[in-house]
């Protein structure tokens, strides 16, 4: 009988205490900078797309929501023709941005993208592209590549040599 | 005394019963909220206050659905015997001076006939809903109201010997000296415990207790006919809060302030004090529950009868 009124005593007593809820959209919650929400395209430094269209993202996606197609500009350089994440799929695993050999597929710390329409969870390449490098400030797979592409010739890369002329190390 | 105006006070008694009924939806949830350092509802309106409207709509708008297996036309008029017989109750409740729809001078008993009734509807609604948890459900608000009918209704009787009658507008003119609270305390103890069985609020929701049998009697129901149920019960709340005032608290007595405000004040005191108990106490197994009634609060009553007897026979003689 004690424990019963001291029961309704203690739940009284909650009255003063300071509430727990976090009033979301007014106080929004920390993110943290490694939060797995809404999935970008970045950008290289000078500002050129990193995307080389290598489908390993959608090679790795487990829900198969990421849809491109990979094509070349006159100097050589791949990128994706179109690029396509169906949100509404996604699952927000991780797996694209782990399996991406250039940076360019990242999650950000993002989560509000709901829509009344279902077609407008699929993002094309102009939605997910941003205009800066996300997490990577510096990284510039052209730059560290040593592939061929217009402007650049094999052994202009950073940390790269010369191609070795064969016919000069002849014994 | 009768009222002046009988008309304007049923159609007041109505609205303000009903609009207290489903402000109390609120206020319980605000209330549960604060007591588990949370906010409630508080995005509709004012500090929420909207919600019951927005609730209102949406309950409004569902479909009202009847099982195919049910018994239709019980299924149907269930719901609105609760309605019925807790809105008859409100007729004899004396607010204030001159505010009473009818001043009966069986009020009382005319109070516990109806709550007694209201029982039916339980019981009809699980029969009817043709479902093994609804039927269990029914039965046990069969077991448990009809057995806390009885010590309600000895509980009262040291009030009908302390005021000498059965009208509640007499009872509340008796309190002028002292509120029955004092004399009268393990009447009151009792009471409030039955009140909260009577209402099946939460510590004795074994009726609908949904940890065991889904949602009880009102499985079946959906829409507006769920509704009845749900506005039914804060109204059984509210009345029973009324009757405690009425009963034990002096009802409208007060210094300074309007007798309309005490009665309100005390009423919502206790309206508070049912929702703190919800938020508060685990339901007992129902075996306690039965043994509760019987064992213990059944013969407390009548020792409180005995006594109350004893002593008004000995001195107010």
């Amino acid at each position: 009988m004690f424990s019963i009124v001291r029961t309704l005593w203690d739940v009284f007593r909650h009255s003063f205490q300071r509430r727990v809820t976090r009033q979301y959209p007014e106080q929004p919650a920390y993110l943290p900078p490694r939060w797995r929400g809404r999935i970008v395209l970045s950008r290289d430094p000078d500002g050129g797309e990193r995307c080389v269209g290598c489908y390993l993202c959608a090679i790795a996606c487990p829900v198969d929501c990421i849809a491109l197609q990979a094509t070349e500009d006159p100097t050589g350089r791949r990128y994706p023709e179109f690029f396509r994440i169906n949100f509404s799929r996604c699952i927000f695993c991780g797996y694209c941005e782990d399996a991406c050999p250039t940076y360019a597929i990242q999650l950000t710390p993002d989560f509000e993208m709901s829509e009344y329409n279902r077609q407008n969870l699929v993002y094309e390449k102009e939605d997910l592209l941003i205009s800066g490098p996300g997490k990577y400030p510096d990284y510039n797979f052209w730059r560290v590549a040593g592939v061929q592409i217009g402007g650049k010739d094999k052994g202009e890369s950073e940390r790269e040599e010369r191609p070795t002329d064969l016919h000069s190390i002849l014994p | 005394m009768t009222s002046p105006h009988p008309m304007t006070a049923l159609v007041g008694i109505l609205v303000v019963a009903l609009g207290i009924a489903s402000g109390l939806i609120w206020l319980e949830r605000r209330l549960l909220a604060l007591w588990q350092d949370r906010y409630g509802p508080n995005r509709v309106g004012p500090f929420g206050l909207l919600q019951v409207v927005a609730d209102m709509i949406k309950i409004f708008a569902k479909e009202d659905w009847v099982p195919p297996f049910a018994d239709k036309p019980v299924f149907v008029i269930a719901p609105a015997i609760i309605m019925v017989t807790v809105l008859m109750s409100f007729a004899v409740l004396p607010i204030a001076p001159g505010i009473i729809v009818s001043d009966l001078n069986i009020a009382l008993l005319f109070f516990l006939a109806m709550s007694s009734l209201g029982v039916y509807s339980i019981v009809l609604a699980g029969w009817a809903s043709d479902n093994k948890y609804s039927l269990m459900g029914g039965m046990r608000a069969a077991a448990q109201m009809l057995s806390y009918e009885v010590f309600m209704g000895l509980s009262l009787m040291g009030v009908v010997l302390l005021a000498g009658s059965f009208s509640l507008v007499d009872i509340v003119h008796a309190q002028r000296k002292i509120w029955f609270i004092v004399p009268q305390f393990l009447g009151f103890v009792l009471f409030l415990i039955a009140g909260l069985a009577e209402s099946r609020r939460l510590p004795f929701d074994l009726p609908e207790a949904e940890s065991e049998l889904v949602a009880g009697f009102h499985s079946e129901y959906s829409g507006m006919k769920f509704g009845m149920f749900f506005v039914g019960e804060y109204l059984g709340i509210t009345l029973i809060s009324s009757m405690i005032t009425i009963l034990f608290l002096g009802g409208w007595m007060g210094p300074v302030l309007p007798p309309l405000l005490w009665f309100f004040i005390k009423t919502f005191f206790f309206l508070s004090l049912f929702i703190l108990i919800r938020a508060s106490l685990p339901r007992p197994r129902f075996d306690q529950l039965m043994a509760w009634a019987w064992k213990l609060m059944l013969p407390l009553a009548l020792a409180n009868l005995l006594v109350t007897g004893a002593v008004t026979l000995a001195f107010y003689r």
